[in-house]
């Protein structure tokens, strides 16, 4: 029997974890000889408080709107794709060499090629972990792993040596042309009478980003592949009796989550940098596991998870410009999020469980000095 | 290639490998009790900022030993509760430790030094010094094994023979005591233990403790052996690299020496090469960067025989009939 | 067979072994052990019986420490004692044989009974020691078991022996076992007891937990029967019959009959030939098993569990790959699983409901109305296209919920919040509305509460009335002999033989469950058994 009303589960002990989180990164913070508030005013004024600040926020909550979902699709199926990063970082190359291997006349033609590019390659990343999961049982986490170092070399080496333009020091590719430079929101909204600052990197990706929350909503709950994602996410078994090969579940589920993943190159590489750096992804990957958990692998918490994690990276940004905080405090909460919501969320749910179990006890107890309700549901203790 | 070049390569193989030893052998206490841990990484970071930290402030690299040691076991404590207490999502549990470490030991460096999240060099008392075996001044001269002994296993510090001297104890300790017994147990069936009389949580805590007591001396080495000093995110993935060997070993602490001294070996070769070549094919540096990496993934899709974990490992324990 | 106990009479001023005096326990709103008082005495078998859920389990689970009663106290030998965890009742004498084997599969014998009861930090003198006792339990109890074998590699006869040695290596004077005999065959249910005789002659306490009636008739000296957490009542064996047993289990009078007209079976709907399945571990779990059904016909499988009735539902049902043929309506099924599933058998006519419905046949977490769907959820009547259409499931399932009377009626709860009555009927529901050729039923009533057994045999009498072809796998051999037009028993991966249910009994059924397919003649059927057995461990070895 459910101890907790739904709205507990999915609102109240997330709500609560997060406020723990919270609050020690504030210890931490007084830690370090520093003031919470003032900490706090600063980053929302500083992420929040003008449009130029936003377009730092929206551009960082569109890498991670994209990397959460890239980690909450593969949860629905109990996988734990901790390979984000380097399925964003071959995201990139697709995008690079997409953008570079055309002379794109507009960006309207160079986007859904691009989007194809870092969908296809990042899913390819994906695709090969969950090969080796799916046919020969290797644990997807830690070959996921072990594909994030293998892609930073794999780029690193690409970088160095085949991509960088002749003569160039940098280990970059060389500019992508101005026929694949994507509008940023300022050069949306501008136009259409809404003043937005230009200097902010947050482009028309966001849009693309929240259609993937849509689409991955509509997989996960509306399609009969979502079905068969989360039936074999609850029990493997139960899925094979049902006629769900798991392999063909692996393989779908990894290939979308590294696509979701390898999408966010048309962020942070063609919509801002406009060429392919090294270390482009800079752990937005690790950052869409925070993401996915706080926003319990739904789209709608994922899109509110990414924009508090884009108000904190920015926030943390404007910390460091001007306070002596550095900007590893944000990863301090995002590990401090991870904890709470992820690992710890027993510690919140047990004593949340047993008070809801005394308010129906002592509900049942007032019950029962009236005459016994009708036939009850459940005869017997459960055998499990 | 001559013998001194190799004796270069070999001792520097040493030097490499020692941390990944330690990381290796604290994964294996660990998963070998059932409790996975990808939080090495993030153990043995705050171990090395906080031995480069204390030994700075008091000069005493001893003293830096046992704060490293402490700190390492904070984050054992903060795994061991999220997994073991209420039985959380390992994995998870250390991710978050990893990033917890890397944040924090910025922080507090920068709050503590203000050198940008290193600690000042270190030198003198405050590190490691190398340690010369008896006799090998003596031995020096004698053809090929003098060099051996004097230059490739003499002259490192006393962190090193402490990890080599830890893999025959894990063993002695794993297979032949009580407590291996009761340890292995619980990892692959925390249940008998359970009905056996012996304490689950008591057990796989300890595992959790010795985990982080080898990560802390890991960590140690790091900062006040292998170099002078803490710098930001100087683990460079040595506990991925660890977790790596530990699979490749397939949990077992002979191998996991092995598994330890080959990517070691790669490490060494990186450093000294940026680019190898192996009978006419260039071999760029990046290849060994990832190459244990890519062994693993080798050997995990079982090409290379099967490694099996044990079979407890990730679960929580949660008694039923 | 029933013996009376001498020790028992001796000791009888003696204070009892245990004392249970009102032990209450609650898991959130479901009260397992209500107030419940029992006294033991020393030297005694003594039998709890209850059918499933009845809180047995939980009652023992308590004595061993594994649980800790709300309310109650428990005495040993006349002394009150606090037992928190297993530790505290390995002190007090108690020793447990759990349901599951609760040993580490790769360690060998003597690691495990060593486990938790060594001799000091190092390890060799403790294993020297173990193997010393060993050998001598082993000459007094006939607990032959090799010391240095891998548990993985032993049969679950020889598992449950090292679980007893572990019991008696821990000098426990009080022995629990629970349920011991549902994975062994009736002869080697035999030697159980003769063992727990011989234990009980020695003078230790046996509590026997079981839900098998013929077990407490054979060997028990005193029964407690337990029902919904209560203790209906405390009799001597000898003063009781079977009769009176079951009605205090279930509260009434049992069915042990269904209401079912002759069969007239129609064409063969299945034709199995030969079916061969090796299992990950390259043992073989089938070994040639041939078998027809027809329309109209109810074939049941008995047989002791893990015998192959498992492989045979489940390479029909698609999950499971295996060589042979399969005819189903003259048409060849693909059994190598590259070209078929279980869904192309569920297209084929065959419907399935698991042996295990809460591990195969729901997703517990899911909703009522998103199970129904389940297996079937390409189905064009639960969406078009990629996309699936809940509203059809959601209305699909309120009328299945009402027509199969699951309670409460509600498609919005979550599988896990029925009870094991109303989720087997949802399961039941979900496939035989599927108006199958063939269904394949494993275990229909296991866990499920008296009112809903009579409802879910009714519902699959009807269908084979219908015209359909149903396969039965059952442990129960009443269930089989109550429910089956046609009885195969299957032994070891081979079918031994079949029977027609009013031409046969349990006797001649559990003989076949052994493997025996001919008269043993003067000697008692565990020795036949015994001697089949080890020749053919000589054979293998």
């Amino acid at each position: 029997m459910d101890v907790m009303p739904r709205w507990a589960d999915v609102i109240l002990v997330p709500v609560i974890s997060i406020i723990l989180a919270f609050a020690i990164s504030g210890l931490v913070i007084l830690g370090i000889g520093e003031n919470p508030w003032d900490a706090l005013t600063t980053m929302v004024s500083g992420a929040l408080g003008s449009t130029y600040g936003w377009g730092y926020t929206l551009y960082y909550a569109t890498n991670f709107i994209f990397t959460g979902l890239c980690v909450a699709v593969a949860f629905h199926a109990r996988l734990f794709n901790i390979g984000g990063e380097g399925q964003a970082a071959l995201g990139g190359l697709g995008v690079a060499l997409v953008c570079l291997a055309v002379p794109w006349p507009h960006w309207a033609l160079a986007l859904p090629a691009a989007i194809l590019g870092g969908a296809l390659f990042g899913a390819f990343w994906a695709a090969i972990p969950a090969w080796a999961q799916a046919w020969r049982g290797s644990h997807i986490v830690i070959t996921t792993i072990m594909f994030n170092f293998i892609a930073a070399a794999l780029l690193n080496y690409l970088l160095v040596n085949t991509l960088k333009p002749q003569g160039s020091m940098d280990p970059a590719t060389a500019r992508f042309t101005e026929g694949a430079h994507l509008p940023t929101l300022a050069e949306m909204l501008n136009p259409i009478g809404i003043p937005f600052s230009g200097a902010g990197p947050a482009n028309v990706s966001f849009v693309i980003a929240l259609l993937a929350c849509l689409l991955v909503w509509i997989l996960i709950w509306r399609t009969r592949l979502g079905y068969e994602i989360r039936a074999y996410g609850h029990s493997e078994p139960a899925a094979v009796y049902a006629g769900i090969s798991p392999r063909r579940i692996i393989m779908l589920t990894m290939m979308i989550s590294g696509a979701l993943a390898g999408l966010m190159a048309i962020n942070n590489v063609m919509g801002e940098a406009e060429r392919l750096v090294l270390n482009s992804v800079e752990g937005a990957g690790f950052i869409g596991i925070a993401v996915a958990l706080m926003g319990r692998s739904h789209p709608l918490g994922v899109l509110l998870a990414a924009i508090l994690f884009g108000f904190l990276y920015q926030g943390g940004a404007e910390l460091a410009l001007f306070t002596s905080i550095p900007r590893e405090l944000i990863v301090v909460i995002q590990a401090l999020v991870i904890l709470f919501t992820g690992a710890l969320d027993n510690m919140v749910r047990m004593p949340i469980e047993a008070l809801f179990l005394r308010a129906r006890d002592r509900r049942a107890a007032k019950a029962s000095a009236e005459p016994p309700a009708g036939p009850e549901a459940k005869t017997e203790p459960a055998a499990r | 290639m001559d013998f001194a070049t190799l004796l270069q390569i070999l001792d520097s193989t040493l030097r490499l490998s020692a941390p990944l030893i330690l990381a290796c052998l604290a994964g294996l206490f660990s998963e070998r009790a059932g409790i996975l841990d990808i939080g090495l990484e993030g153990k043995m970071l705050v171990a090395a900022f906080a031995s480069g930290a204390v030994a700075y402030t008091t000069g005493s690299v001893w003293i830096g030993l046992l704060a490293a040691i402490g700190a390492s076991m904070v984050l054992s404590a903060i795994h061991g509760v999220a997994s073991i207490t209420f039985r959380g999502n390992q994995l998870i549990s250390g991710v978050a430790l990893n990033f917890l470490a890397a944040g924090m030991t910025v922080l507090i460096a920068q709050s503590w030094f203000g050198q940008g999240g290193r600690t000042p060099s270190l030198f003198g008392g405050a590190r490691f010094e190398p340690v010369t075996l008896p006799f090998a001044e003596a031995l020096a001269d004698v053809p090929i094994l003098g060099p051996i002994y004097a230059d490739l296993l003499s002259g490192h510090s006393i962190l090193v023979y402490v990890a080599l001297l830890t893999v025959p104890l894990t063993w002695w300790v794993l297979f032949r005591t009580r407590f291996g017994l009761r340890l292995r147990a619980v990892g692959e069936n925390p249940a008998a233990v359970d009905t056996a009389g012996v304490s689950v949580v008591g057990l796989r805590y300890a595992s959790v403790a010795i985990a982080g007591l080898l990560c802390g001396i890991a960590g140690s080495y790091l900062s006040t052996g292998l170099q002078a000093g803490f710098v930001k995110d100087m683990t460079a993935g040595r506990g991925y690299i660890a977790l790596a060997a530990l699979i490749f070993a397939k949990w077992r602490p002979w191998y996991a020496l092995g598994a330890c001294l080959l990517f070691g070996l790669l490490q060494a070769l990186a450093l000294r090469y940026q680019n190898l070549d192996i009978f006419g094919i260039p071999l760029p540096t990046q290849i060994m960067d990832a190459a244990p990496y890519i062994l693993t993934v080798v050997i995990l899709a079982g090409f290379v025989g099967k490694a099996i974990p044990p079979r407890a490992g990730g679960q929580p324990y949660v008694k039923e009939r | 067979m029933t013996q009376t106990a001498p020790a028992a009479e001796a000791a009888a001023d003696a204070p009892p072994a245990i004392e249970l005096r009102g032990i209450s326990k609650s898991f959130g709103p479901v009260k397992a052990n209500k107030d419940i008082s029992l006294n033991i005495r020393r030297g005694t078998i003594h039998g709890i019986i209850g059918e499933n859920g009845a809180g047995k389990s939980t009652l023992m689970s308590i004595l061993y420490g594994f649980y800790k009663a709300d309310r109650g106290e428990i005495l040993i030998g006349g002394k009150p004692v606090d037992i928190p965890d297993s530790q505290a009742a390995i002190r007090a004498g108690i020793g447990m044989v759990f349901q599951h084997f609760k040993l580490v599969e790769n360690f060998s014998v003597l690691e495990n009974v060593v486990l938790g009861a060594e001799q000091g930090g190092l390890l060799r003198p403790s294993l020297a020691r173990a193997r010393t006792l060993l050998t001598q339990l082993a000459a007094e109890y006939e607990l032959n078991v090799d010391p240095d074998a891998k548990i993985e590699n032993l049969g679950v006869g020889m598992q449950q022996r090292v679980e007893i040695l572990k019991a008696l290596y821990r000098q426990a004077d009080i022995l629990i076992l629970d349920e011991p005999t549902g994975v062994l065959t009736p002869a080697e249910a035999d030697h159980l007891f003769r063992i727990l005789r011989g234990l009980r002659d020695e003078g230790k306490t046996i509590i026997l937990i079981t839900h098998k009636l013929r077990e407490i008739m054979e060997v028990t000296d005193t029964v407690s029967v337990m029902r919904r957490g209560e203790m209906t009542g405390t009799v001597k064996t000898s003063e009781t019959s079977p009769q009176d047993l079951a009605e205090r289990m279930v509260g009434r009078e049992v069915l042990l009959r269904v209401d079912k007209a002759p069969a007239t079976p129609g064409e063969t709907v299945l034709d199995v030939k030969d079916l061969r399945v090796v299992d990950d571990k390259g043992v073989e779990r089938l070994r040639g098993v041939s078998l027809n059904v027809r329309a109209g016909e109810i074939l049941g499988i008995a047989g002791v569990a893990g015998n192959g009735q498992s492989e045979i539902l489940d390479v029909l049902g698609g999950t499971c790959t295996a060589t042979g043929t399969v005819l189903m309506n003259g048409e060849e099924i693909d059994l190598s699983g590259k070209h078929s599933d279980g869904r192309s058998r569920r297209r084929r006519g065959i419907a399935h409901v698991p042996e295990d419905r809460q591990r195969l046949g729901l997703i517990m977490d899911f909703h009522a109305w998103e199970n129904t769907g389940f297996g079937y959820h390409d189905d064009p009547a639960y969406g078009s296209g990629i996309l699936m259409n809940n509203a059809a499931l959601r209305e699909d399932t309120a009328g299945k919920m009402e027509r199969f009377d699951v309670r409460p009626p509600n498609p919005a709860l979550a599988a896990k919040n029925f009870s094991g009555g109303n989720q087997q009927k949802i399961v039941l529901a979900r496939e035989i509305e599927r108006n199958p050729a063939l269904l394949l039923v494993g275990q229909p009533t296991r866990g499920v509460d008296i009112g809903a057994i009579e409802f879910i045999h009714q519902r699959i009498v009807e269908l084979r009335d219908a015209g359909k072809a149903i396969i039965l796998v059952s442990v129960e051999l009443e269930e089989i002999l109550a429910l089956s037009d046609r009885i195969a028993v299957i032994f070891d991966g081979r079918i031994m033989g079949e029977r027609l249910p009013e031409e046969t009994d349990e006797r001649e059924l559990g003989l076949l469950m052994a493997g025996i397919d001919h008269a043993p003649g003067d000697k008692p059927d565990w020795q036949v058994v015994e001697e089949q057995l080890k020749s053919k461990r000589g054979e293998v070895n």
